[in-house]
């Protein structure tokens, strides 16, 4: 008896047990789902500016390659890539817009600026960009 | 009498709801691993779980072994992993969790002495990196009279102020646990707290520290410290502020001849 715990005392000075996280930890708390997405997206969020890009060029190449653009934007696996990445753009703009006041804090007067005013101010940002792009489309 | 017998039923009736505790054990000198051991505690609707766990140790097992000491939300030693979630256990009412069981570990992200306490030797040695108290560049003396504040600069930084440094943030925080060398929540937040002191002059002192990777850029905003803060301290606001802070000085160390920095 005596020996044994001589020998694992010599052996394993350090006692205390260390826990570390499991692969899957992210899955275990649905903010930690949220996070783990969040920060997904931005992957998603990186394809749309490279699709925008390829939209650009392709209008600025002319009529047929326009044409080409379009027939391979509706090709099946694109329109379920965009779907899938345009949800990705939902998260992650309304995910950050309600982070931003904790990361900002502005004073007005003296007085903090209420963190609904902030997201509120986002939105109706992200409202007047959107009208702005949809009447310099449609027009 | 008769009172005397309804007044005995009364407890009886109390007592009988009773909640079973799972709650983590770990004896290195027996245990290689740990394993789970349950007890059956009352369930009073003033009970917290520390009260169960106090309970289980005068009157069923004095082996167990956990930390406690005000029972207030004030001392910030109670904090355990109770149903995956980091919680000061003097705040955590076991009637929340009934029927039960109720899961009791030691605090996620470190390390186990032994049953539910946990080894905090590395945030005792991360605190003071930041050196939270008041920096001046010339000390008054004390004939001199305090440092004068007025209400709205307390304000500045009271929140932040607010910290017991009970670590539940350090449990919740998915980046310490992946990468245990980041300086942590509390660490940042009170970091912050003495920056935004009108009395403190210590703030590029502190950035040296956090501008570091293991500083403020080791955060990635999950936002679960403040999730879990019993003071409503909202660590994660002062790392991100912080960031902007930091990034305004590289800025300005960038763009700015170095006679016109600070």
């Amino acid at each position: 008896m005596t020996g044994e715990a001589m020998e694992r005392s010599a052996t394993d000075t350090d006692l205390h047990y260390r826990r570390t996280p499991p692969v899957f930890w992210w899955t275990r708390k649905p903010s930690y789902f949220v996070f783990v997405m969040r920060e997904l997206s931005s992957l998603f969020i990186a394809w749309l500016v490279l699709y925008l890009l390829l939209f650009v060029r392709a209008v600025g190449r002319g009529e047929t390659a326009y044409a080409d653009f379009l027939d391979w934007a509706a090709s099946p696996w694109l329109v379920v890539l965009n779907v899938v990445a345009f949800a990705f753009v939902v998260l992650h703009t309304v995910t950050w817009f309600s982070l931003t006041p904790q990361a900002m804090v502005l004073q007005v007067g003296g007085r903090r600026v209420p963190p609904r005013a902030i997201i509120g101010a986002q939105y109706a940002a992200l409202a007047v960009v959107s009208a702005f792009v949809l009447w310099l489309v449609t027009r | 009498m008769a009172d005397a017998d309804e007044i005995a039923d009364k407890i009886t009736d109390e007592i009988t709801d009773e909640i079973t505790m799972r709650v983590a054990r770990y004896r290195p000198d027996k245990d290689r691993d740990p394993g789970w051991q349950e007890y059956t505690v009352p369930q009073r609707e003033e009970w917290t779980v520390l009260d169960g766990l106090n309970h289980v140790k005068n009157e069923v097992d004095t082996t167990l072994a956990y930390r406690w000491s005000c029972r207030m939300g004030i001392c910030g030693s109670c904090g355990m992993n109770v149903d995956g979630e980091p919680k000061l256990t003097c705040a955590t009412f076991l009637s929340d969790y009934a029927p039960g069981p109720v899961t009791v570990e030691p605090l996620a992200n470190f390390p186990v002495i032994r049953d539910l306490v946990v080894d905090i030797s590395d945030f005792m040695e991360k605190l003071p990196r930041v050196s939270p108290w008041i920096i001046r560049d010339e000390e008054q003396s004390v004939d001199d009279g305090e440092y004068l504040q007025t209400p709205e600069e307390l304000d500045a930084y009271k929140q932040f102020s607010m910290c017991i440094n009970c670590m539940l943030c350090y449990a919740a925080c998915p980046v310490y646990g992946l990468e245990p060398e980041f300086i942590g929540p509390a660490a940042i937040a009170l970091a912050e707290r003495y920056d935004l002191d009108s009395r403190d002059h210590g703030a590029r002192q502190r950035l040296d520290v956090l501008i570091e990777e293991e500083g403020v850029y080791g955060c990635t905003f999950v936002g679960e410290c403040t999730r879990v803060c019993p003071k409503h301290v909202d660590p994660a606001a002062a790392i991100q502020r912080y960031k902007l802070k930091a990034a305004q000085e590289s800025v300005k160390m960038f763009l700015l001849p170095r006679a016109l920095r600070r």
